[in-house]
C-alpha cells in the first residue's frame, strides 16, 4: 500500500517536475511563463504522434520537445521581440495549444478526441523518472556553478546590470524561454507516453499550472521546486487512492478536497503565510536598451 | 481613429491567419467562412444563439476590464462566474418556493456576491500580502472548481440524472426568454448586460471612485502621492470584478438550464480576456467584442458538421490569434514608425 502510493506519487510528479524545471529557466530569466499549460499540452501531442510515426518513445518524446520548443518560439516571438503583454500572450499561448491539437489530431487520425493507442511496448517506463531527476540535479549545477546560469538569473533580477557586462539580455532570455519550451514538451510526453498510452484532448488538465505552484512553492529554485512537485504529485496519487474509499466510519472522504489542496497551500505561500516567496524582481517587463 | 483601427486590423488580421489553417485540413478559408457567417447570423435561431454566448461574454469581459482600468490582471473570471451560477443555483434549489419577482433578485444578488468574495479574495491579497493576483486568481479559478464540483456532487446533487447537476431551481426564479429567436435560449440576461456595461462606463468615467481607479491603473505613485488609498481601490476593483463575473450566473443558471451544470462555461472566462482586449477595456468596446466573439463561438460549433476535417476548436485557434494580435504592441509601435517616416 504504502510502496505503491510512492510509487504513483513518483510517477505522476515526474510530468510536473519537467514542467516546473522548465518554467524556471523562463521565470528566472524575467519572463512570466503561464504558457506552460499549452507547452505540455502540445508536447504531449508531438510525443504521442512521433511515437506513432517513429515506434520510438526516444523519437517520440524528441518530437514532443520539439513541439513545446516550437511553441515557446512563438510565445518568445511576441513577448520578446513584440513586447506583448506576457500574461495575455501566454493565455493565447495556451488557447492556441487547445484549439491545435484536436484540429491537428482530426486531421491525422480523423477524431478529435485522442490519438490511436501507442502499443506498450513503444511507450516508455521508467526513463523519464530518472531523467527527470537527473534533470533537476544539472539544473542545480547549472545555475548554481555555471556563468551561464548566472547570466539566467541576472536577466531576471538586474537586467540592466547583465548588459552593462556585455552580455545580450534579450538574447538570454530567448533560449530560456526555448528550453523552457522543450522541457514543459518533455513533461507533456511523459504524461502522453509514459503515464498513459495515447494523448487525449486537454489532457493537461492543469497542470501546467500545478507546475507554476510548484515552482513559486520552491521559490524558483531547482531542488525545492522538484520536492514541491513531488508533493503535488502525492496529494493526486492519494486522491486516485481514495476515490470512494471509506475513512471516516462509512463517509468517503470527498476528494475535491484534496484536489484542491496544492492550489489552497500556494496561495498560502505566495501570500507569505507559510514560508515566504519571492519572484525574480524584473519578471514580466520587457528589457529594452536605454 | 486609430484607437479603432487597430482591433479592427487585429480581427482581420487574426481571422485571416487562422482561416489560412483550414486549408491544411483541405477546406477553402473561403468556404469556411461563408459556414461560420451562415452558423451564426443564418437563422432566428443562429442570431439567438450568438447573443446568447455573447451574454456571458460581456459581463466577463467588464470582469478583465475593470480591474485592468486599476493596473490589475483579472485571470479569475472563470472562478468568479463559476461560484456565481453555483450561489444562484444554490439559492434556487433551497427555496425553490420564492414567488418570482423576489426569486431571481435575491438569486442573481447571491450570484453577484459569491463572484465578489472570489475576487476579493486576491485584491485583499495583492493589496495586503503585495502576492501577485494573476497567480492568485489561477489557483483559485481551480479552488473554485474543486468547490462547485463537491457542492454539486455531494450537497445539492440532482436525484433524477446521471448528470453533474444540481436539483432544479423553482419555477419563479425563471426570468423570460425571448419568444422570437426559435427557441434559442436567450434570456433578458442580454438587455441586463448591457445596462452593467452602462453602470460600468459611469463608475468608470463618471465617479469619484472610477476616477481614483483610473488613477491607480495609470500611475500609482502619482495616485498614491495625490492620497488615494491604492489598496482599497485595488481590493474594490477586484470585488467589482468578480461580481460581474458571477452574473454570468444569471443568464446560465435563470434564463437557460435552471440548475447548475458543472463545466457549463466553455472557458467563458478566458475569452473575456480576449474580449476586454480587443474591446481596449471600455465597456462600449467590451459590448461590441462579446458580440465577435459569441458569433465566432456559434459560428464554429457547425464546423464539425458542415465540413469533413475542420472541427470546432478552430474558435480556439482564432481567438488565439486575435488576443496575440492585438497585444503584439511591438508591432504595431513598428507599424505607427514605418507609417510616419
Amino acid at each position: 500500500m504504502t510502496a505503491q502510493l510512492l510509487a504513483s506519487t513518483l510517477r505522476v510528479s515526474t510530468p510536473l517536475i519537467f514542467a516546473a524545471l522548465g518554467g524556471m529557466f523562463a521565470e528566472r530569466s524575467g519572463v512570466i511563463n503561464i504558457a506552460l499549460e499549452g507547452m505540455m499540452l502540445i508536447g504531449a501531442f508531438g510525443a504521442a504522434v512521433g511515437t506513432l510515426v517513429g515506434h520510438s518513445p526516444w523519437f517520440g518524446s524528441a518530437c514532443g520537445m520539439a513541439a513545446g520548443l516550437a511553441l515557446a518560439a512563438i510565445y518568445g516571438l511576441f513577448v520578446i521581440r513584440l513586447r506583448a503583454n506576457q500574461i495575455v500572450a501566454g493565455t493565447a499561448i495556451n488557447m492556441l495549444a487547445m484549439g491545435l491539437t484536436p484540429f491537428l489530431c482530426k486531421i491525422l487520425y480523423d477524431v478529435t478526441g485522442s490519438t490511436p493507442a501507442i502499443p506498450i511496448g513503444e511507450r516508455f517506463q521508467s526513463a523519464p523518472l530518472y531523467l527527470s531527476w537527473a534533470l533537476v540535479v544539472v539544473c542545480f549545477l547549472w545555475m548554481k556553478y555555471t556563468p551561464t546560469g548566472l547570466w539566467v538569473s541576472f536577466a531576471g533580477e538586474h537586467p540592466e546590470a547583465l548588459d552593462t557586462a556585455g552580455v545580450r539580455v534579450n538574447r538570454v532570455r530567448w533560449i530560456a524561454v526555448l528550453v523552457s519550451g522543450a522541457l514543459a514538451g518533455m513533461g507533456g510526453a511523459t504524461l502522453s507516453i509514459c503515464l498513459s498510452s495515447s494523448f487525449s484532448r486537454n489532457m493537461t488538465a492543469g497542470r501546467g499550472f500545478m507546475a507554476l505552484a510548484a515552482l513559486i512553492f520552491g521559490k524558483w529554485k531547482p531542488l525545492p521546486t522538484a520536492l514541491a512537485c513531488l508533493l503535488f504529485g502525492f496529494a493526486d496519487a492519494v486522491q486516485i487512492r481514495l476515490q470512494g474509499v471509506p475513512v471516516w466510519g462509512d463517509k468517503p472522504i470527498p476528494v475535491q478536497f484534496i484536489q484542491i489542496l496544492p492550489y489552497v497551500v500556494t496561495v498560502l505561500v505566495l501570500a507569505g503565510f507559510v514560508g515566504r516567496s519571492r519572484p525574480p524582481k524584473a519578471i514580466g517587463t520587457p528589457f529594452e536598451k536605454a | 481613429m486609430r484607437k479603432l483601427l487597430q482591433p479592427i486590423l487585429a480581427v482581420v488580421v487574426g481571422l485571416a491567419l487562422g482561416l489560412s489553417f483550414t486549408w491544411f485540413a483541405g477546406e477553402s478559408p473561403w468556404h469556411i467562412l461563408r459556414i461560420l457567417g451562415k452558423s451564426a447570423f443564418g437563422s432566428g435561431y443562429d442570431l439567438g444563439m450568438t447573443l446568447f454566448y455573447s451574454t456571458p461574454l460581456i459581463f466577463t469581459g467588464l470582469s478583465v476590464a475593470v480591474p485592468f482600468q486599476a493596473g490589475l490582471f483579472n485571470i479569475g473570471a472563470e472562478g468568479q462566474l463559476t461560484l456565481g451560477a453555483l450561489a444562484a443555483a444554490a439559492v434556487g434549489a433551497l427555496w425553490p418556493a420564492l414567488p418570482w419577482p423576489l426569486a431571481p433578485l435575491l438569486a442573481g444578488l447571491a450570484a453577484f456576491l459569491a463572484g465578489t468574495i472570489w475576487g476579493v479574495i486576491p485584491g485583499w491579497l495583492r493589496a495586503k500580502r503585495g502576492s501577485h493576483e494573476v497567480i492568485n486568481t489561477i489557483m483559485l479559478n481551480f479552488i473554485a472548481a474543486g468547490i462547485a464540483s463537491y457542492v454539486t456532487l455531494y450537497l445539492l446533487k440532482n436525484p433524477d440524472t446521471q448528470n453533474p447537476e444540481t436539483r432544479p431551481i423553482g419555477a419563479g426564479f425563471l426570468i423570460h426568454q425571448f419568444a422570437m429567436f426559435g427557441g434559442a435560449p436567450l434570456s433578458t440576461a442580454l438587455p441586463l448586460a448591457m445596462f452593467v456595461a452602462g453602470l460600468v462606463w459611469i463608475v468608470l468615467w463618471r465617479t469619484v471612485v472610477g476616477f481614483e481607479m483610473r488613477a491607480v491603473g495609470q500611475n500609482e505613485t502619482a495616485a498614491r502621492a495625490a492620497g488615494i488609498d491604492a489598496g482599497r481601490i485595488r481590493i474594490l476593483a477586484m470585488a467589482l470584478a468578480g461580481g460581474l463575473a458571477g452574473l454570468v450566473g444569471v443568464g446560465e443558471v435563470l434564463g437557460n438550464a435552471g440548475k447548475f451544470r458543472l463545466g457549463f462555461s466553455p472557458e467563458y472566462g478566458f475569452m473575456g480576456i480576449a474580449v476586454a482586449l480587443l474591446g481596449r477595456n471600455q465597456p462600449a468596446g467590451v459590448v461590441a467584442a462579446a458580440l465577435l466573439f459569441g458569433a465566432l463561438h456559434k459560428g464554429t460549433a457547425d464546423l464539425d458538421l458542415e465540413t469533413e476535417h475542420v472541427t470546432r476548436e478552430v474558435s480556439l485557434i482564432l481567438q488565439a490569434l486575435i488576443i496575440l494580435s492585438v497585444s503584439a504592441e511591438g508591432l504595431w509601435s513598428w507599424m505607427k514608425r514605418r507609417g510616419e517616416s
